[in-house]
């Protein structure tokens, strides 16, 4: 089958549709897996044992279960409770929760990696807690977390055709219905692919900026 | 009261099919992880380049895009390829590139001296690499290995997209054929984190058996 240029513009705005609805996800989803990680994060490190070995075990579960299947819950599910979400808002959920507990690692991680002589100094200024948390360690633990949650957004974008299962009209399912009403797969599923390809190609230089930027400080 | 044990008998024929798809995929990913890893390491630039692109076109689109374009734009170019073999062979794909970089990253993790002492006991490229540094690169890679594996193993989810009858579609089926929501959806959750956490016990224990000898040694 030959590569139609003219079917290619035909089908654009279409797309064009399908690419805001995917960005608008990834933001809206990027904006809760940070506020989820952090939640995780702090529950994880609360002195209440009950409270951090649940939200420890929870976050294990969501990150050994595939975002689909999630999805699917919250779509399918929910309703059936009561709660009746609107498709892109049950996916920005999924998308949140999942990567929340990704999220919560690199949270984890860069609050660790701040020096215990910090949290010890900060106690001999005699800061309390609240100042402690946020003169001290915030300010040092926040620039290396940079890349790594950069890098866990993008990944998220790279899983937002998955929404198309649940019937939100991001680009992954303006391409399969452009597809289904004129039966013609090459080009919608090409330019899909092509576009995830040059968003990431380009986040990866993005990526090794914040990388310069905000990367290794030292040891 | 429906008949729970027919749609039982249903889920767990797809949880074979999610085992198979797993294994064969993750063989797959094996390999080519080891193929594009080396690649990357490799002396001749034209296969650096034909490696990195590799790498940057399955890490840069995502697996759900992948999928699709095999199994809906491939049969349009004469290569018509079964649900399985085209979950399969996506899959492995995807993974086996981000596995590159753990093989490459592992490699180059290998101290100097290693190699400076396999030139001393004139050891040629490909007998350093098979008796020096892969032993204690692999047990480098192996940890991250586990996790590629459990992402594999939730990447299987999106092939129920394309029709393939696994642990995902089947729950839709008993949705769809009962119109409960809750069991078959926490079934197949529960059944994903089981065999994550199979996979993650294996990985462990293989680590643990090839640590073994090797106490004092810089892993």
């Amino acid at each position: 089958m030959e590569w139609d240029w003219n079917f290619v513009w035909e089908i654009m705005p279409t797309l064009i549709q399908g690419v805001k609805i995917t960005i608008l996800a990834t933001l809206l989803g990027s904006v809760l897996a940070a506020i989820v990680g952090l939640a995780i994060a702090l529950a994880r490190r609360s002195p209440n044992k009950a409270l951090s070995r649940t939200v420890g075990f929870l976050a294990e579960f969501i990150r050994g279960t595939p975002l689909l299947v999630q999805l699917y819950f919250i779509f399918y599910v929910l309703p059936d409770i009561g709660i009746l979400l609107p498709p892109l808002v049950a996916g920005v959920i999924g998308l949140g929760l999942h990567y929340g507990t990704y999220t919560a690692e690199v949270y984890r991680a860069g609050i660790d990696n701040v020096p215990r002589g910090q949290w010890e100094a900060a106690k001999a200024c005699n800061l309390n807690a609240r100042q402690t948390w946020t003169h001290i360690i915030i300010p040092q633990a926040i620039p290396p977390m940079i890349p790594a949650l950069a890098n866990y957004f993008i990944a998220m974008f790279k899983e937002t055709p998955l929404l198309s299962a649940i019937t939100v009209l991001e680009l992954m399912n303006q391409a399969k219905s452009v597809a289904n009403t004129y039966y013609r797969y090459v080009e919608p599923m090409t330019l899909v692919g092509a576009f995830f390809l040059v968003i990431s190609l380009f986040s990866v230089v993005l990526l090794r900026w914040l990388e310069r930027r905000y990367g290794k400080i030292e040891r | 009261m429906t008949q729970w044990s027919g749609y039982f008998g249903l889920i767990l024929q797809g949880a074979l099919v999610t085992i198979e798809l797993t294994l064969m995929g993750s063989v797959l990913a094996l390999i080519m992880a080891f193929l594009a890893g080396l690649g990357r390491l490799s002396r001749f630039f034209a296969i650096r380049a034909l490696a990195t692109a590799y790498i940057e076109f399955f890490r840069g689109t995502s697996i759900f895009v992948q999928l699709f374009w095999a199994y809906f734009v491939l049969p349009f170019v004469g290569i018509s390829l079964t649900p399985l073999q085209a979950g399969v062979l996506a899959l492995g794909l995807n993974v086996g590139a981000y596995g590159a970089e753990v093989v490459r990253g592992a490699i180059q993790s290998i101290g100097r001296e290693q190699y400076e002492a396999c030139t001393a006991l004139n050891l040629g490229r490909w007998q350093a690499m098979r008796h020096v540094i892969l032993p204690q690169a692999l047990l480098v890679m192996l940890p991250t290995f586990g996790n590629n594996a459990i992402e594999l193993l939730k990447a299987t989810a999106v092939v129920s997209l394309i029709s393939l009858t696994d642990l995902t579609f089947q729950a839709q089926v008993v949705r769809s054929q009962t119109g409960n929501t809750l069991v078959p959806f926490t079934t197949i959750l529960v059944i994903y984190f089981a065999l994550a956490l199979i996979i993650s016990w294996g990985v462990r224990s293989l680590e643990r058996r090839m640590a073994r000898g090797l106490d004092g040694v810089r892993v």
